[in-house]
């Protein structure tokens, strides 16, 4: 790890003020950040930690039925307080990582990232979820643009992100044996004008809609509305834990899955 | 009831207090004043030579004291390989030099170039990145075969070429072992991988050097297996210095598993450093330097056939085997391959005709060297699988073909030469049908198809040679050092004890079981025996802790001290009563003249001992210590049958291990608990080389899986709760404890088992596939199953 100084805004506003430092950066809940800082990856001046902001945390529901989760909120407090409101996310949200993991990790530090295998771009994509920032609102469809990629500009924060309940979902997650970071990820929601279904964990360009499997299960929400779709291995992801025709079978196994144990 | 003291007795294992407390205290946790701090220059590529180092700049930055380069060292020894294997034509094994750091090329990624001591790790670190290497790229030697064909790039270019030495073993017997393959009614051939582990103790290496001037003295702290062998090898044959000048420390380890037994480069590094700069000088190795330079294991690509009469007798077995040594030979190297396997290739069967071929090959990797069982899981693994493949081929029951070629009497000397002393391989595997339920797997299985799942069953036997190992014998066959081992028990003047081992206990248990059985010898309470292990300074010269032969070994130095107390005792306890030696019987404690009612107690003597007003000065010396050293005359041969079910997910191929049952034959049993949990660790370990566990190369020497982010460790919900039995016991009858050894049972034993079982779900649900590579992961059984 390499100096720096760290500042501890406990408002949106002085945290954009504060990223308006050279070589500033800022810091959720480190889950990848600070393992890039301890390999010497990175090299900010100045940390901007946005866990001390209580305007971004915190779980609730907003006049049009959308759950709203502050971008500082960690994993587990969604797990716990989005269990009634969307049992599906809730599921997803406790099951990153390990305990550890989740009392640190943010919703918001995950999207600003968008790992490739990372869980919430899923839920997000897939619940047509909307990414509000200290200036902005952005629709998921626009927001995720290729692995590590965003819509975000720099020094933007995620302030909260709100997502339309479904009538059903479901999260299922193939896990990659060492990182347990998701092999293939797939989150299929049912709404009253359509189903989605997002990928995670297997594309070259990051999560994406599965448009096929969306048009048949919202013809007919079975997972045998599925039979015979597939989504070709190529742009897959290939590595020592999977090619890329093996995620590919994955996504279409996963996807069966979750329509299955939808609720 | 249970025992509570003494042999026999499942005590909780005192060291547990500080260990799961947070009161251990290992190297990491000892400072020395004005210590230093060193990072290594790691070489990022494979093969290179090295064209400059300039360290000008570096040197400069703040808090540098100092830098050093290969350069340094050119007056300093080279890393000793303490084994020289002859090959099949009585030429000594290739052995080019493995220097502290990189001299002139750099052969492996994660070689040392150059190390920075600095006040501060971070002034550390910053300034090694402030050094300019120019390394002008190679081509890599990576797969074995491919290493060794002609124009393949050559790791050490002072040699011919890659092969380090092709041994044959046993050589006369290469015609015997052709002619009967050539008349056998069936022969089946099977091609394996035995895949490349990192060790991954959870305390990665340490090493702190110090130096004091006025009395010349170096000492270094290591996590260390045999603190006297790195004394003996460092100071010997790197650093020169005299052993009376030169103490090392391994004080509490948390694990090691093989990969602490070496003497690695950054050692040396340390206490070389320290005498120069007269600075204590420590490293501490992060995970990531752990994947790149702590010794490698496994790594062997083998063919091996079996040959059987029409009868479904063994009637040979024939092994080709690529071993890979890395870019260096490591401590113990040479010998994993050849006399840690090849002499175990009988197993539990009584194959007439054996020959086994071993090339060893260096490639641009990280060394290679003994991992947990070290030779042994090698030849079981392929040995079991091909017995199971041949069982699949004849149409017959795995376990009958097993029982009918059994080796039921003994002793029984192999055609690989060792002589197995006691076993009793039909009882455990009666055992094991009875504590696995083979007889329920059918139901399971339906009830798994129910649940669209495949399940299979796959037994395992192994045979492994602990007890390491009779000095005469390791002499001829290329060892450098002697293996035996070493006690001295000190009774203190109130009947206290400090035990002082050459073993070492790094997870194993030690703290609690040899005190029971100096508890069991004299009768006392275990509370009353403490051990002292780790440290030069105090303990005789020992071989240190591996090959599973501490209580073997280790503990029968302590027995043969022990007898030598109680034999001391009695002669006082025999002047005290004013009886003759010979009417004097030690039990429960107390001394006692048979037939009469005198006694006197054992506080009593030892008081006697150190505060002689009434002894016989003129007769026995005073005090009450005594020293020995135990080298055994034979191997010990602790054998087991194991059984593992699988559920396999046909439609993602994930491996889950339902059940796992492990019927083992220790001989005596000193702690049933520790012996129960050292079966547990290995049966882990080896489910994790069978399911998960893969250090992967690219074609150029990269090193793929150099995090946890890629290199999968077994976690507890990967494998299940165990049936464990040792109750077949067949004590070893060549020590004075009747025992065989436990640490690396689990661990052999159980990686052919997974596999076996993986087979068989999988022919089960009607998939073609005779073998599977490990570790069997998700997507490799899935594309088995695509054909």
């Amino acid at each position: 790890m390499y100096a720096f100084d760290v500042e501890r805004p406990t408002s949106v506003a002085d945290a954009v003020a504060a990223l308006g430092k050279e070589e500033a950066q800022a810091l959720g809940g480190g889950q990848t950040l600070i393992p890039t800082l301890k390999q010497r990856l990175a090299m900010p001046s100045v940390l901007v930690s946005l866990t001390g902001i209580a305007e971004i945390q915190g779980v609730c529901k907003d006049d049009d039925g959308r759950v709203c989760i502050g971008g500082g909120t960690k994993h587990a407090v969604v797990a716990k307080e989005a269990a009634a409101h969307y049992p599906a996310l809730a599921e997803l949200a406790s099951h990153i990582g390990d305990p550890a993991v989740r009392n640190r990790g943010t919703i918001g530090g995950s999207l600003a990232n968008n790992d490739p295998s990372a869980c919430y771009p899923a839920a997000a994509l897939g619940s047509g979820a909307t990414i509000v920032t200290n200036t902005r609102e952005i629709a998921a469809d626009d927001y995720f643009q290729g692995m590590f990629t965003t819509a975000l500009d720099e020094g933007e924060i995620i302030t909260e992100v709100k997502f339309p309940v479904p009538e059903k979902a479901k999260y299922m997650k193939f896990e990659q044996p060492a990182s347990r970071f998701a092999l293939v990820g797939v989150f299929v929601a049912k709404y009253a004008d359509g189903v989605r279904v997002a990928v995670t964990g297997a594309s070259n360009d990051g999560v994406f809609r599965w448009s096929e499997a969306e048009a048949a299960l919202s013809k007919d929400f079975s997972a045998g509305a599925l039979d015979g779709l597939s989504v070709p291995g190529d742009g897959m992801i290939s590595d020592l834990h999977g090619s890329g025709d093996y995620r590919a079978h994955l996504v279409a196994v996963m996807t069966k899955r979750a329509v299955a144990a939808a609720h | 009831m249970p025992k509570d003291n003494g042999i026999g007795a499942s005590t909780k294992r005192r060291e547990d207090v500080r260990f799961l407390t947070g009161h251990g205290k290992y190297t990491d946790d000892i400072n020395v004043l004005h210590q230093t701090y060193v990072h290594f220059l790691r070489s990022d590529v494979a093969h290179g030579k090295i064209t400059s180092i300039d360290t000008a700049e570096a040197a400069k930055m703040p808090g540098v004291v100092r830098i050093f380069t290969g350069a340094d060292f050119e007056g300093v020894g080279g890393l000793p390989c303490g084994w020289q294997v002859t090959d099949r034509h009585g030429e000594p094994m290739k052995e080019p030099p493995h220097p502290v750091l990189a001299q002139g090329k750099v052969r492996h990624v994660g070689e040392p170039i150059a190390a920075v001591v600095a006040d501060t790790l971070a002034e550390a670190r910053d300034a090694a990145e402030a050094i300019m290497v120019e390394i002008e790229d190679l081509p890599a030697a990576v797969d074995m075969k491919a290493a060794l064909k002609d124009g393949a790039p050559k790791v050490h270019d002072e040699l011919s070429d890659n092969l380090c030495y092709d041994w044959g073993f046993v050589e006369e017997n290469k015609g015997a072992v052709e002619e009967a393959i050539k008349n056998a009614a069936h022969v089946t051939t099977l091609e394996l991988v035995n895949n490349r582990l990192v060790a991954n103790p959870m305390e990665p290496r340490v090493a702190l050097g110090d130096y004091n001037r006025s009395d010349d003295m170096s000492t270094l702290y290591t996590t260390s297996q045999n603190p006297h062998v790195i004394r003996l090898l460092m100071g010997a044959f790197v650093l020169g210095i005299p052993e009376h000048k030169l103490r090392v420390v391994a004080p509490d380890v948390g694990g090691g598993f093989g990969t602490k037994i070496f003497h690695y480069a950054e050692e040396a590094f340390c206490t070389f450093a320290a005498r120069q700069i007269k600075r204590p000088v420590k490293w501490t190795s992060t995970r990531s330097e752990a994947f790149m330079s702590d010794a490698h294991g496994r790594d062997h690509v083998t063919k091996i056939e079996l040959a059987l009469d029409k009868d479904n007798n063994f009637t040979a077995i024939r092994t080709e085997t690529y071993a890979n040594m890395g870019a260096y030979l490591s401590t113990f190297a040479p010998s994993v391959p050849t006399w840690l396997h090849g002499t175990l290739m009988a197993g539990n069967y009584k194959t007439p005709n054996i020959y086994v071929n071993v090339k060893a090959v260096f490639t641009n990797t990280v060394p290679v060297d003994a991992y947990r069982g070290a030779g042994r899981p090698e030849a079981t693994f392929q040995l079991e699988r091909v017995i199971d493949k041949a069982a699949r081929e004849l149409g017959v029951d795995p376990i009958a073909l097993r029982k009918q070629n059994f080796i039921t009497e003994f002793p029984y000397a192999t055609p690989v030469a060792v002589e197995y002393d006691t076993g009793d391989y039909m009882a455990t595997m009666a055992k094991l049908e009875e504590i696995a339920d083979v007889k329920g797997f059918a139901a399971r299985r339906a009830e798994s198809e129910k649940n669209g799942k495949l399940r299979g069953l796959g037994i395992n036997c192994y045979i492994e040679a602990c007890g390491i190992a009779p000095s005469n014998l390791v002499g001829q066959l290329g060892a450098r050092a002697g293996l035996y081992e070493s006690a001295t028990v000190r009774v203190n003047a109130t009947g206290t004890i400090s035990v002082m081992t050459g073993s070492h206990s790094h997870g194993q248990g030690h703290e609690t079981a040899f005190p029971q059985v100096v508890a069991e010898m004299l009768g006392i309470d275990e509370s009353m025996i403490d051990i002292v292990h780790g440290d030069t300074a105090n303990t005789p010269m020992g071989m240190g802790t591996y090959g599973s032969r501490s209580i073997a070994v280790g503990g029968s130095a302590m027995v043969r001290a022990t007898e030598k107390i109680i034999n001391k005792a009695k002669k006082i306890a025999a002047h005290l009563m004013e009886a003759s030696e010979a009417d004097i019987e030690l039990k429960d404690g107390a001394f006692s003249v048979a037939g009469t009612d005198k006694s006197v107690a054992w506080g009593d003597v030892t008081l006697a001992a150190y505060v002689p007003h009434n002894y016989p000065l003129e007769d026995i010396e005073p005090g009450l210590e005594e020293t020995a050293f135990y080298d055994p005359s034979n191997f010990t041969y602790p054998s087991g049958a194991y059984c593992c079910e699988v559920e396999v997910d046909p439609e993602t191929g994930k491996v889950t291990v339902e059940r796992f049952a492990a019927a083992d034959d220790f001989g005596n049993i000193i702690n049933p608990m520790i012996v129960s949990g050292q079966v547990h660790g290995g049966i882990a370990q080896g489910i994790g080389q069978a399911l998960l566990e893969n250090c992967a190369y690219d074609e150029n020497g990269q090193l793929l899986s150099a995090s946890y982010m890629d290199y999968a460790m077994p976690r507890a919900d990967d494998v299940p709760f165990y049936q464990v039995d040792h109750s077949c016991q067949t004590p070893c009858t060549h020590n004075p404890l009747g025992v065989k050894g436990c640490g690396e049972a689990g661990a052999i034993g159980s990686p052919p088992a997974v596999i076996n079982a993986v087979v068989d779900a999988l022919q089960s649900g009607g998939h073609k596939v005779t073998h599977i590579d490990m570790p069997a992961t998700p997507s490799r059984v899935w594309a088995a199953m695509q054909g």
